[in-house]
C-alpha cells in the first residue's frame, strides 16, 4: 500500500515496519487507512500526482527535502487543482442520486461487511443512508429485489446467477457487484454420529441444506460425490432455513447439514453436534455470499452505486483483517443484527473453536472476507448448477458469468480506493484436490462420472 | 351463582399453580452436565447444558418482566420493543380487517336479500373460503410487490369468508314477519335495510366479525415471520433465529393475551347489539 504514504515526507522509511496488519507503515498509518476514508482518498490523489510528476522516488525525494514539504505542496497546488482532485476523488464523480437505501440481509456471518458497515459508519462516510433489513428467508429476498423493495441485497453467490437464468423465479438480471466471503460454512454432523466420520458410511442420511441455488449445496453434493455417494439417490438433501438446522439435528429430523455460521459452531455450543469438515477444506477460497442489485440500478444511479460499493469494499477489506474481528464482533453481535451469543461469534470469526468431539482447532482463515468477484467462479457454479440438472443444454459460461459477475467493474473501483484487486477475471481452482480450468467448463463438467448432464 | 364463580376460579388457579410446579420441577431436574474436558473447551462451549434446555418458568417470568418493562425502545429496524411490534401486527390486522368489512358486509347484504346472486356468488365463496390465507402470500408478493401490502392482503383474504357468510345468513334470517310489516307501512328499501335488517341481524353480523378477527390474530404471526421486517410475527422468527426458546414462549404468551383482549372488545359489541323478542 505504498500509494498511502505520505510523498511529501522525506523522512518515510521505505521498509515495512510493524502496524497491527503488517501492510502498513506505522499504527498511525494504518488507522489513517481505517477510519479516515478522506484523508486516504485525498493521500491518493496527492500521492498519484506527486508521483506523475517526479517517477523517480530519489528525485521526488532529494526535492522534498531540498524546498520542503509545504512549499512543495503549495508549488504543485499552484499548477494543479489538488483539492478540486480530492473532492471528486472522495465523491466518486459527482453527487449521489439515492441517499437513502433500502439493503436487506440473512443473520449469518456472511453478512459482516454489508451490516457491519452500518454501525461502524462505512456507509454514512460514503454519504448514503442505508437501513438494513433482517429478512427471514432467501426466497423472500428474493422476491424483495425483484419488487425493487430492497435497493440491493446480501445474497447467495449462485442466487444471481439462478435468478438471471430464470431459475426458480422469473427471469430478473442481477448484477454481482462485489463477494462478500469466502470460506466459512462447514458440514455440521449430530453427535450421534461422531464414529461415522468416513463420509462414504454416509448413506441414507438427511442433509440440511440452506437454498437449492446455494455455495452450500453445491459444495455438499461436490463433497459427496467425491466421496462415492449420489447426492440424489443415496441421501435426502432438504432445504432448511439455518435455525431450523439446528433445531432439527436436535431432534433428530436431520443428521448433518453444510450450512453457514454461525449455526454451526451454534450447533456445537448447543451441544447437540460436532464439526466434521471446514468447507475451506472442500474449497479453499470458495465464495459464498455476494452483494447484488437488480440490473439497471447501476446505471441509473451510477454514483450511488459507486459509493456503495466503497462502502462494502471497505467494509470487506477491513473485516478481511484478523486485527479488527472483535471489534467487528462487538458492533454485529446485538439483536439489531445477528442476533447471536458473541462467545459463538468470537470462536467462528477468530478460528479457534471446539468443535464439538473435545478437541480445540486453531483455523485462522476458517472465515475470510474479499471482495473480488471472480468470473471463474461464477463458470464454477455454472458448472455444478448443469452438472446436478439444474440448467439444461448448451451454456454460454463465460457470456452468463461476465453478465452478472462484474469484475471488471469491481476492479476499476477497488483501484480507485487504493486496493489490491486481480489482474485478471479468471483463474484455475482447485477443489478437492481437483483443478478446475475456467476456460475449459464442458471437459471439466465431462470429467466427472456421476453427473445428470 | 357465586359460590360457582368462586369455585371455577380457585379450581383455574389450582391447575395454573399445578401447570407450573411441574414444568419447574420438569426443567430443573433436565440440567445435566457435559463429560468433563480441558479448561479451555468447556469455555468456548459456554456451558451448553444451560442454553439448550426448555427454559423454566422463572426466566420466563423474568425475561417476560425485562421485556414488558421498557416495551417501546427503538434500536433500529431490526431491534424494537415488543409494544412496538405488538402495535405494528395490530395494525395490520386492524387495517386488512377493517377494508375486509367494509367489501364483506355490504356484499353480505346483497346475497341475504337477493336469493338469485346467493346462488350466483355462492360457488366462488365455497371456492374461495377452503384456501389457507397463507398460500395467497407468493401470489400477493408477486402482484402487490410490496410485503407490507402483502400481509395486510392476507389478513383482509382471511377476515372477509366468516363476515361474509355471517352477514348473508343474518340478513337472509330476519324474520318475514317484520319485513312484512315494513312493506306494509311502506317504508322505503333503503330505510328497510337500515331499520329493520341491520338491527335485527347484527349480533350475528358481530359474530362474524368477531371470528374474522380471531383468524387474522392467528394469521398475522405467521405472515410476519414469513415476511420478516417488524411485527409479532417477525419477534418470534428473529428470537428462533437465535435459538432463544425463553423469548419465542414470552411472545407466545403475550400473542395469547393481546387475542384475549381482541376477543373481549368483540365480546362486548356483541353485548351491545343483541336483543330480547
Amino acid at each position: 500500500m505504498s500509494a498511502f504514504k505520505n510523498p511529501f515526507d522525506p523522512n518515510l522509511r521505505l521498509h515495512r515496519r510493524g502496524c497491527a496488519c503488517g501492510r502498513h507503515h506505522s499504527q498511525a498509518e494504518h488507522d489513517a487507512e481505517v477510519r479516515g476514508e478522506e484523508a486516504v482518498i485525498g493521500r491518493l490523489v496527492e500521492a498519484t500526482v506527486v508521483r506523475a510528476m517526479f517517477p523517480k522516488d530519489e528525485t521526488r525525494r532529494n526535492f522534498i527535502r531540498a524546498v520542503g514539504a509545504g512549499t512543495a505542496l503549495a508549488a504543485i497546488s499552484h499548477f494543479f487543482p489538488l483539492s478540486a482532485a480530492k473532492a471528486l476523488a472522495a465523491e466518486g464523480g459527482g453527487p449521489i442520486e439515492k441517499k437513502d437505501l433500502k439493503i436487506g440481509f440473512i443473520p449469518i456471518t456472511c453478512a459482516t461487511p454489508i451490516i457491519m458497515a452500518e454501525p461502524m459508519g462505512f456507509y454514512a462516510k460514503q454519504g448514503l443512508n442505508v437501513t438494513l433489513v433482517k429478512t427471514a428467508g432467501w426466497a423472500v429476498v428474493r422476491d424483495k429485489v425483484i419488487n425493487k423493495e430492497y435497493d440491493a441485497s446480501h445474497m447467495l453467490s449462485p442466487m444471481p446467477i439462478a435468478m438471471s437464468l430464470g431459475l426458480g423465479s422469473r427471469p430478473v438480471a442481477i448484477d454481482v457487484a462485489a463477494i462478500e466471503n469466502i470460506n466459512g460454512q462447514a458440514i455440521t454432523l449430530h453427535l450421534k454420529h461422531k464414529d461415522k466420520l468416513s463420509p462414504s458410511s454416509w448413506k441414507g442420511m438427511k442433509f440440511g441444506i440452506p437454498f437449492d441455488y446455494s455455495i452450500h449445496n453445491l459444495l455438499l453434493r461436490y463433497f459427496l460425490a467425491e466421496h462415492g455417494l449420489d447426492p440424489d439417490k443415496d441421501v435426502e438433501l432438504r432445504v432448511l432455513p439455518p435455525p431450523d438446522m439446528v433445531a432439527n439435528l436436535r431432534a433428530g429430523n436431520i443428521d448433518g447439514f453444510l450450512g453457514p455460521e454461525p449455526f454451526n459452531q451454534r450447533a456445537v455450543f448447543e451441544g447437540v453436534g460436532f464439526i466434521h469438515t471446514l468447507s475451506k477444506e472442500i474449497w479453499d477460497g470458495h465464495p459464498c455470499c455476494a452483494f447484488g442489485v437488480a440490473e439497471g440500478f447501476a446505471k441509473t444511479y451510477p454514483n450511488t452505486f459507486g459509493a456503495l460499493f466503497r462502502a462494502i469494499a471497505l467494509a470487506t477489506h477491513y473485516a478481511s483483517n484478523k486485527a479488527n474481528r472483535s471489534t467487528i464482533i462487538q458492533a454485529i453481535a446485538p439483536a439489531n443484527y445477528l442476533n447471536q451469543p458473541v462467545p459463538v461469534l468470537e470462536q467462528v470469526m477468530s478460528g479457534r473453536f471446539a468443535d464439538g468431539l473435545g478437541n480445540v482447532k486453531n483455523v485462522p482463515d476458517r472465515v475470510d472476507f474479499d471482495p473480488f468477484p471472480w468470473q471463474s467462479m461464477a463458470v464454477w457454479i455454472l458448472t455444478q448448477l448443469k452438472r446436478w440438472g439444474y440448467v439444461k443444454g448448451d451454456l454460454d459460461y463465460r457470456q452468463i458469468a461476465e453478465n452478472v459477475f462484474l469484475a471488471t467493474d469491481a476492479r476499476k473501483r477497488m483501484m480507485e480506493l487504493g486496493l489490491n484487486p486481480p489482474k485478471e477475471n479468471y483463474r484455475k481452482h482447485t477443489i478437492m484436490g481437483k483443478e478446475f480450468d475456467p476456460a475449459k467448463p464442458e471437459e471439466y463438467l465431462r470429467s466427472f462420472t456421476l453427473r445428470r448432464a | 351463582m357465586r359460590s360457582l364463580a368462586f369455585r371455577s376460579g380457585l379450581l383455574s388457579l389450582v391447575i395454573l399453580t399445578a401447570f407450573l410446579l411441574v414444568w419447574h420441577i420438569a426443567t430443573e431436574a433436565d440440567h445435566k452436565t457435559s463429560a468433563r474436558v480441558t479448561d479451555e473447551y468447556a469455555t468456548l462451549m459456554g456451558g451448553s447444558a444451560q442454553t439448550s434446555d426448555i427454559p423454566g418458568p422463572m426466566a420466563v417470568g423474568r425475561t417476560l418482566l425485562s421485556k414488558l418493562s421498557s416495551p417501546f425502545y427503538d434500536n433500529g429496524p431490526n431491534d424494537k420493543g415488543i409494544g412496538i411490534q405488538l402495535a405494528y401486527s395490530l395494525a395490520r390486522v386492524i387495517s386488512g380487517f377493517v377494508l375486509a368489512a367494509i367489501v364483506a358486509i355490504p356484499l353480505g347484504f346483497v346475497i341475504g336479500m337477493s336469493p338469485v346472486m346467493q346462488g350466483a356468488l355462492n360457488p366462488f365463496v365455497q371456492v374461495m373460503k377452503p384456501i389457507s390465507p397463507l398460500a395467497w402470500m407468493p401470489l400477493a408478493l408477486y402482484t402487490l410487490k410490496d410485503s407490507s401490502l402483502s400481509a395486510i392482503f392476507v389478513i383482509f383474504i382471511c377476515s372477509i369468508w366468516p363476515m361474509l357468510l355471517n352477514t348473508a345468513h343474518g340478513v337472509a334470517s330476519v324474520k318475514k314477519e317484520w319485513l312484512n310489516v315494513a312493506r306494509t307501512l311502506e317504508v322505503k328499501p333503503l330505510r328497510t335495510a337500515w331499520g329493520v335488517i341491520l338491527p335485527a341481524a347484527a349480533p350475528t353480523i358481530v359474530t362474524g366479525m368477531r371470528i374474522s378477527m380471531g383468524i387474522a390474530w392467528l394469521v398475522i404471526v405467521a405472515a410476519e415471520m414469513l415476511i420478516g421486517g417488524t411485527g409479532i410475527g417477525y419477534f418470534v422468527w428473529n428470537e428462533w433465529n437465535n435459538l432463544s426458546i425463553v423469548n419465542v414462549i414470552v411472545a407466545i404468551f403475550l400473542i395469547g393475551v393481546v387475542g384475549l383482549c381482541l376477543d373481549i372488545v368483540f365480546g362486548a359489541l356483541l353485548k351491545l347489539v343483541s336483543y330480547t323478542e
